[in-house]
């Protein structure tokens, strides 16, 4: 079956004729319509444009100056010959792809009679993880398009995978060309039964066959003559009629993530936000997690005046009849089941930066309205998305996929990501360059979490401290290697000895010797020696001591990660400025010469990155003032900063 | 239960993004077209808040030659919904006295709008602005995010734009860096009718047909809004029933004829007519990709 331009050109747009008749009748149908998204998985080969462009041509959206553009188009750059190539509809932004967009996502609309349309459409070979996973994160279905000559490729396995992986329930097998391989049955039946095992195997349940063809329109829009062995519905009938998520998420209990509190005047104080599932009434009991507070529900306020009651996929403002502590961030749930709350998670993390997210770095984590500090504390295993191989990982590179535990800087309400999609996911953000560098989905919580608490001691570090005579603090000597960071450090420890103080000085030699001997120097390995040495400085913070630490410690974000982790106003990151040139002069121990003869990989200011401090408390100008000096300055500082008497405002006796 | 409609998902998201950059916003602030696209952005951004006024100003980037009734829209919109309204005109082009007719639709829109914005958003410092666009607009628009974000110089760099999954937006940026937020970003232009339609949401009167004086030029329909409109030889305006489906400068804006005097019937006619709604936009065909290159420069 071929296409002629002309009669398609009559019947481009057929509208009902209801909108002719009475446009009033036509419009309150349509007020009434829902709304499906999905997402079309496949490449261009799969005829995945030819079947876009069908679809908006089918459902009336393609006016005559785009038809009369699309002739044109297709007669000049058509793959079809003289009929109509619909991948041109969708298609064709040459100047976009020079450009290099990296990140894709095509969002095209559509409408019939019963539902409006989006459509994710996700192209592109090379970036399909990062694409195919954002398409994917709001789609209620996805159409996964087979080539009826090819049968089932490494490609669909992969893009089940990635659909399976997002939570997408509703799965449409298309298989796609039936008109190249003369609509034969047996093709059919033997592809969809080679998919079906595959699909077992991901735990994919609602997977529903469609044996179409794009450029004939075969079961598309209307059921085909030439499949007469086929009795199930047509590609737009299934979309027109399978459950939408949001509907399957009203009958979860209630959770609403608090967007923003509004607060007009002392009268009153509503707190707005998206529903994330379930429904909601006044009266209703309710908890505010993480802090567990509980009071009732008050109001449902809209513009357009009180609602009696509010489900899943609504905007709404509510008020709470008692006045309890809730801001941006927490979520509002049905007391009767209520989300966990937890600080460590077993996650599945999706990568999407060109620097390979580190094991132990510190990235802004946001999940609904709220942003926390996260680290990534293990990578547990990164998986094949061909193969579902599991593979041993130590860093994630760009669209790779991996089971990882994360750990938060403090707890958060959640439900595992199956549950409830928008308290379960979760995007990654850079520190530095606020860039979004990674998606993933929590699986559960770590039990340790849950049971692991905090020690509470009865002595307390200000009472150690206050034994010792002195307020404890870390010094933190950063710069380049040679730069004379373990020299001033020595001379700051014995000044302050001569004193009667109590320190200790963590060395980077050192360390590496003992506690962190099993670590190398790729950029992973730095940024979990930096951690460990934070770690073990609180440690001794806490013991009262003045801890002076010399590492290199290229990294900004792991100094900010040590500078987080310790008290406001306990920590001094001193930068001991030393230009590389001056460095490789003196080269004490012959690194730089052996880095620069190649003897030496992942040298820091030869071939690894010194990030120098944007606001570091001390900066040492070498080039200014010598080793003693510097000591002598850094002594100063704590004195003046009264770490070296013990805290007056702190009440000895309320120690031991 | 009842399921919800697509509108009141579509609602129900915009609401979500106006408050998710006032959230995480310094200085908010709507830009305001006057047209139908800006109408629905109004009326969102009342209910988001409700029972709080707005709480952003909306900012016109005036090129002096908006219909007459656009401004007196501006007017009575900024009075009913309680926004603050701000109004800036580019001193540059105020002082060059310049207009389509002497400069052509490119260098006009250029000056008027393109600086006119970036002159605006540093003047105050806003660091997050409402645009009404819609990805159905026109190709290039359909990988637009709703969060796109702006170097310190307005610069769109397509490498520089952030993944939206699920309902996450990333709002965090450096100092001087800003974002253009797009709120009816899912719209169609169908919706956009519907919701004015069930909403009773008040638009410009030129939307409907009503006869007006106008002059055919380079096949376009031009409404003699005022005197400042330099007739060719042999035009006379006529008086014609039309309206527009767009509004921009009226120089650059293309009528229909048409009888739609009401909402539904000016659905009917939208959905029964045969071309697509940016074809009476001037601003287009200068250019071939010109709206791709002019979101590059700092326009929407």
């Amino acid at each position: 079956m071929t296409l002629d331009v002309s009669p398609l050109k009559d019947a481009a747009y057929r509208p009902s004729d209801l909108i002719s008749a009475d446009i009033d009748a036509y419009l309150t149908a349509h007020q009434n319509k829902s709304l499906l998204r999905f997402i079309t998985c496949g490449s261009v080969d799969d005829g995945k444009s030819t079947l876009i462009g069908r679809l908006l041509y089918d459902s009336k959206m393609i006016f005559e100056d785009q038809l009369a553009q699309l002739e044109a188009d297709s007669k000049r750059v058509g793959t079809q010959g003289s009929n109509i190539d619909f991948a041109l509809l969708v298609d064709g932004l040459a100047a976009e792809r020079e450009q290099g967009i990296t990140i894709d996502v095509a969002y095209r609309f559509f409408s019939t009679d019963r539902r409006k349309f989006i459509v994710a459409d996700t192209p592109g070979h090379e970036q399909y993880t990062r694409n195919m996973v954002t398409g994917a994160s709001t789609a209620d279905l996805a159409v996964i398009l087979i080539d009826a000559r090819k049968g089932v490729l490494t490609q669909t396995r992969r893009h089940s995978f990635l659909v399976n992986l997002m939570g997408i329930r509703h799965v449409v097998l298309a298989v796609n060309k039936m008109d190249l391989v003369g609509y034969d049955q047996a093709r059919f039946d033997a592809i969809v039964a080679d998919y079906a095992a595959f699909a077992d195997r991901l735990g994919m349940s609602d997977v529903v066959a469609i044996p179409i063809s794009g450029v004939a329109g075969d079961n598309i829009a209307a059921a085909s003559s030439n499949t007469p062995w086929y009795s199930g519905p047509t590609l737009m009938e299934h979309l027109e009629t399978v459950e939408v998520d949001a509907d399957r998420l009203q009958t979860q209990p209630f959770r609403m993530p608090v967007q923003w509190v509004n607060r007009p005047d002392l009268d009153f104080r509503g707190f707005a936000g998206l529903i994330a599932a379930g429904s909601v009434r006044p009266g209703d009991a309710i908890r505010v997690e993480p802090s567990g507070r509980t009071s009732t529900i008050a109001r449902i306020v809209t513009q357009g005046g009180d609602l009696d009651i509010a489900v899943a996929g609504q905007s709404v403002t509510l008020t709470l009849a008692d006045e309890v502590d809730c801001s941006r961030g927490d979520v509002i749930a049905g007391a009767i089941s209520p989300p966990q709350v937890a600080d460590q998670f077993e996650t599945t993390v999706v990568w999407m930066a060109d620097e390979p997210l580190l094991s132990g770095r510190s990235y802004w984590l946001k999940i609904g309205a709220q942003r926390v500090a996260a680290q990534v504390t293990e990578i547990k295993h990164r998986i094949h998305p061909d193969s579902l191989e599991h593979l041993a990982a130590r860093e994630l590179a760009l669209n790779e996929i991996a089971v990882a535990n994360l750990s938060l800087d403090r707890p958060i309400a959640f439900d595992p990501y199956t549950d409830i999609p928008d308290t379960g996911g979760f995007i990654l953000i850079d520190r530095m360059t606020n860039a979004t560098v990674g998606a993933g989905m929590i699986r559960f919580a770590l039990r340790r979490s849950q049971n692991l608490h905090w020690q509470a001691l009865d002595v307390s570090k200000a009472s150690r401290a206050s034994d010792l005579g002195q307020k404890p603090a870390v010094i933190w000597l950063t710069g380049l290697s040679g730069a004379g960071k373990s020299t001033i450090a020595n001379l700051v420890e014995k000044r302050l000895r001569a004193e009667g103080k109590h320190t200790y000085l963590l060395d980077g030699d050192n360390v590496r010797h003992g506690l962190n001997r099993d670590l190398g120097f790729t950029d992973a390995d730095r940024v979990e020696n930096i951690r460990r040495v934070a770690e073990v400085a609180k440690l001794m913070l806490d013991a009262g001591l003045i801890v002076l630490t010399a590492f290199i410690s290229p990294f900004r974000s792991e100094r900010r990660v040590a500078r987080d982790l310790l008290g406001h106003g306990e920590f001094f990151e001193v930068y001991v400025d030393t230009p590389l040139a001056e460095a490789e002069r003196r080269d004490v121990k012959g690194l730089y010469a052996k880095a620069r003869a190649g003897m030496l990989k992942n040298f820091t200011g030869i071939d690894s990155p010194y990030e120098a401090p944007e606001h570091p408390e001390i900066v040492v100008d070498t080039a200014s003032m010598n080793a003693e000096a510097a000591a002598e300055m850094i002594v100063e500082r704590l004195r003046l900063g009264g770490y070296l008497r013990a805290d007056p405002s702190f009440d000895a006796g309320g120690g031991v | 239960m009842p399921s919800l409609t697509h509108l009141q998902r579509l609602e129900a998201e915009s609401l979500h993004i106006l408050r998710e950059v006032v959230a995480e916003a310094e200085r908010p602030v709507m830009l305001y077209s006057i047209g139908k696209d800006s109408a629905v952005m109004l009326h969102l951004a009342a209910k988001a808040f409700y029972p709080a006024p707005p709480p952003f100003p909306l900012l016109h980037v005036d090129t002096t030659w908006k219909f007459l009734d656009m401004y007196a829209m501006r007017e009575a919109s900024a009075a009913r919904y309680g926004f603050e309204l701000l109004v800036h005109k580019n001193p540059e082009a105020v002082a060059r006295n310049i207009n389509p007719f002497d400069h052509g639709s490119a260098m006009h829109t250029d000056l008027w709008k393109t600086e006119g914005l970036k002159q605006a958003l540093d003047l105050y410092g806003f660091d997050a602005a409402f645009g009404g666009a819609r990805r159905d607009e026109e190709k290039s628009r359909a990988k637009e995010r709703i969060f796109s974000f702006r170097s310190a110089q307005h610069r769109w760099d397509p490498k520089q734009q952030r993944p939206e999954l699920w309902k996450l937006y990333n709002a965090r940026k450096n100092p001087g860096e800003s974002m253009r937020v797009f709120p009816i970003s899912n719209w169609t232009e169908l919706d956009v009718w519907q919701y004015i339609h069930l909403e009773n949401i008040p638009i410009v009167p030129l939307y409907y047909a009503a006869p007006r004086p106008v002059v055919e030029r380079d096949g376009m329909l031009i409404m003699v809004d005022d005197d400042r409109m330099p007739l060719r030889p042999g035009e006379t305006p006529q008086m014609r029933s039309v309206r527009f489906r767009t509004l921009g400068c009226y120089p650059l804006t293309g009528a229909v004829e048409s009888a739609a005097d009401t909402l539904p019937a000016i659905i009917q006619e939208m959905l029964l007519t045969t071309t697509s709604e940016r074809q009476g936009r001037a601003i287009d065909h200068d250019q071939a990709a010109s709206m791709e290159k002019k979101k590059q420069e700092g326009y929407f």
